[in-house]
């Protein structure tokens, strides 16, 4: 094991590397760059040994990442807002396709206007694209999800693509100290990929043909079975990482000081870590408040909310809006709790546009929830809060 | 090279859902002909898509993959470098995508995919609209012709895509036609043999979607070359050898026929002829294909 | 042939994947192998693969699959093979 300090896309391109994929396909955008120059990087040194294709845009990343991993091998790549925008056709691809290719997502707000700041509406928007979708809050979390990631997509009862998601700028170039394990560990912790169908000029099947009704059904009923077979995956993959390594970031969701609180603030990514510096003065103030860190979303931890929501009230802030509704994380905390529950819960909307949300900006929205004066849906920074 | 000495191998299995008198599969037959068993596919949204037939079964004997329709290019890309790291560097692979999928939506991936280098061989069956969804123009129609969506006749000419691929100086390309089969499978067995990216476009006569009567693909695919609307040649390192008729007619050795005598067989043209000959517009037609033989004479005579 | 068990669109090959397309056929193409020069045209540019080439080269038509495009009989210069309606009495 040493240390690394460096930016979270760095670390990223660290982690994919060391997980040795055959094939990366990508397409710079900012804030993703630095990621795939790192990769870039690996090539000149020897590091990597696989094949870089650098393809004319998203949609052929995506598309070239189907193909590689449709011949049996491992694949990475990385993108960000408007790059996974344009790959949504091929996410929907990859996932029926059940391909485990493994991507990290720069959240990155969409344009127009340009702005290259961060906000969750671009890896919001490809929620239903069948993709197992995780939040990173530091770069540490982001080399060993980027590494737990390839386990998990690639198990034979899962065998969905992953999407590892974490903040423009905020994590994407700023530099922390990450672990880093030796490289047989990691190859003792991802073995090589076991596909479970592939290319092969020796058992000449067709791909993707036409399907009636009845089949395409049954597609998309396993791809639910396997979500719901990675969130019993997921806790198992932490425990193991943790056991090996010493670390663990939390399972579907990250816990902290949930025990006694009767107030559980919900949020994802780098507000996620900035949560926990509200929690803590809040409790110095004497409100029993807790974390829990939406780490993955797609599968969403339905179950554990719902448990969080017999003990408390609940506080979702949402760094993305579904316009028309609500925030996304909002909405799925509501549907766990229904007909099961008599947990309010209240949304807050903050932090679109890449608008900074302090520990500070935390503690007033959570402050508005104990007080009774919280609206069940408020824009953070509009009406007074 | 006579057909007799063709393989008999053959990799379209009968009893697929494709059209009588389709001018795909007999490309597909010659073409899984040339390349052999070792041989992977990728085909975007086109006829062939269909013409695999019904899950859970296929009409194709050798790996099939169906990706978006944009995305053929960027496809094979991805499964040449996924075996290439497997050492599996003896395999063809093949994109096969219609005229739709590559003079429009798919020329993006195909552009990137030969400038990148990619050793692979991109099959564009040419039928000059998009027929899978039912007729409409594509960049590949040409003057003219009736479809769906130019319901008066197509008023631009089609775009050059052999101009364009050879802007890619990439070390092989070529025109065939599904009348011609040792040419194609002589320019297939050609490109199989070069490395790095390969572009072979066959003409493709279709008859629901031209209007014709499904026994005549291949004499419309023989008119679209005798009368010039279609050329044979191969493109090598940058170097245009014309093939066939096509080389006479650039030579001069032969007149090309009067476009009417390829035009009056389709019933996309048929307003060209009824309720009164348009004289004006089969002249536009006929001076446009004069002008290309023209320029490929400038070039490469 | 390999199965694989995965829940995806994986389609394996068959002769008749989408039945017996000789029922599609109007017109049956019949063949005079008295005329028959083995040129093989009808064989190379059959779409449908049911111009079977045997060993000697002479031809024979699968009917199972044939659907009954004509082809065949328009590409054979020494008019060997004629286009007759289906169900016609001989």
């Amino acid at each position: 094991m040493s240390v690394m300090i460096d930016t979270g896309n760095y670390i990223a391109a660290k982690a994919a590397v060391m997980a040795r994929p055959a094939v990366v396909p990508a397409y710079p955008i900012t804030p993703q760059t630095t990621l795939v120059e790192g990769i870039a990087n690996y090539v000149k040194t020897g590091e990597f040994k696989g094949e870089y294709i650098c393809v004319e845009s998203e949609h052929s990343a995506m598309a070239a990442c189907i193909g590689a991993s449709a011949t049996g091998v491992r694949t990475f790549t990385g993108t960000s807002s408007h790059g996974l925008l344009l790959m949504h056709e091929m996410l929907h691809w990859a996932a029926l396709a059940r391909l485990p290719i493994v991507m990290c997502n720069i959240n990155r707000v969409v344009g127009p206007g340009w702005n290259i700041w961060t906000d969750e509406n671009d890896s919001i928007s490809q929620r239903d694209t069948g993709w197992i979708q995780f939040y990173c809050s530091s770069n540490q979390e982001i080399f060993d999800t980027v590494i737990q990631s390839f386990k998990l997509a690639e198990h034979e009862k899962v065998q969905l693509p992953v999407m590892i998601s974490y903040n423009a700028f905020i994590l994407s170039h700023t530099s922390m100290p990450v672990y880093v394990p030796d490289q047989k560990d990691v190859d003792n912790f991802i073995p090589k990929r076991i596909p479970k169908w592939k290319l092969d000029v020796d058992n000449p099947i067709t791909f993707g043909n036409i399907i009636l009704p009845a089949a395409y059904e049954k597609v998309r009923k396993d791809m639910q079975d396997s979500q719901e077979y990675a969130k019993k995956l997921i806790p198992e993959i932490s425990k193991e990482w943790k056991k090996q390594f010493g670390r663990h970031h939390g399972d579907l969701l990250e816990l902290y000081k949930c025990e006694d609180a009767g107030y559980i603030l919900l949020s994802m990514g780098a507000i996620g870590a900035e949560s926990k510096v509200s929690i803590d003065n809040l409790r110095k103030e004497g409100i029993k408040i807790g974390l829990a860190r939406v780490r993955c979303f797609r599968p969403f931890p339905r179950e554990e909310v719902l448990k969080l929501g017999k003990q408390a009230d609940l506080i979702v802030i949402d760094r993305n809006i579904s316009v028309g509704m609500e925030g996304a994380v909002f909405t799925e905390v509501k549907a766990a709790l229904y007909n099961n529950s008599d947990a309010k819960a209240y949304g807050f909307i903050a932090g679109l546009g890449g608008k900074d949300v302090t520990f500070g900006d935390i503690e007033k929205m959570c402050k508005k929830v104990v007080n009774g004066k919280a609206k069940q849906l408020e824009w953070f920074g509009f009406e007074g809060v | 090279m006579a057909i007799k000495n063709l393989p008999r191998e053959e990799c379209y299995l009968p009893g697929s859902a494709a059209c009588p008198g389709c001018p795909a599969t007999m490309a597909l037959r010659i073409t899984f002909k040339a390349l052999g068993k070792n041989t992977m596919m990728i085909v975007p949204a086109c006829c062939t898509a269909v013409i695999e037939s019904l899950h859970p079964h296929t009409s194709f004997d050798i790996p099939t993959m169906n990706i978006a329709f944009e995305a053929a290019a960027a496809g094979a890309s991805g499964v040449e470098a996924g075996l290439r790291m497997q050492g599996k560097t003896d395999t063809t692979v093949v994109a096969w995508a219609g005229d739709g999928g590559t003079y429009d939506i798919g020329i993006q991936a195909l552009s990137g995919a030969l400038e990148r280098g990619t050793n692979f061989i991109y099959i564009c069956y040419n039928n000059e609209i998009y027929s899978n969804t039912g007729i409409q123009r594509s960049g590949a129609t040409p003057y003219g012709a009736w479809t769906t969506t130019t319901v008066g006749g197509k008023t631009e000419f089609r775009k050059e895509m052999g101009e364009i691929i050879q802007a890619h100086h990439i070390p092989y390309a070529a025109q065939t036609c599904i009348a011609y089969p040792e040419d194609m499978y002589k320019k297939l067995v050609k490109a199989k043999g070069i490395k790095g990216p390969k572009y072979i476009e066959i003409m493709a006569p279709c008859p629901p979607g031209w209007r014709f009567s499904m026994e005549k693909t291949v004499e419309m695919g023989t008119m679209a070359v005798e009368t010039g609307a279609w050329a044979l040649y191969e493109v090598e390192n940058d170097k245009v050898t014309f093939n066939g008729k096509s080389k006479l007619i650039l030579e001069k050795k032969i007149e090309r026929k009067p476009i009417e005598d390829w035009i009056k067989h389709q019933g996309r043209f048929r307003h060209l002829f009824k309720p009164k000959k348009d004289v004006k517009r089969i002249k536009t037609i006929e001076d446009h294909i004069d002008l290309i033989w023209e320029r490929y004479r400038k070039r490469h005579l | 042939m390999k199965k694989y068990d995965v829940v995806t669109t994986i389609s394996y090959p068959k002769k008749g994947a989408m039945g017996k397309t000789g029922t599609w056929r109007v017109f049956r193409p019949i063949l005079d192998k008295v005329k028959c020069v083995k040129c093989l045209r009808c064989w190379i540019y059959c779409p449908e693969a049911t111009v079977i080439r045997n060993k000697d080269d002479t031809v024979d038509i699968d009917y199972e699959y044939c659907k009954g495009c004509g082809i065949c009989a328009n590409v054979c210069k020494v008019k060997a093979i004629t286009m007759e309606r289906e169900g016609k009495k001989k």
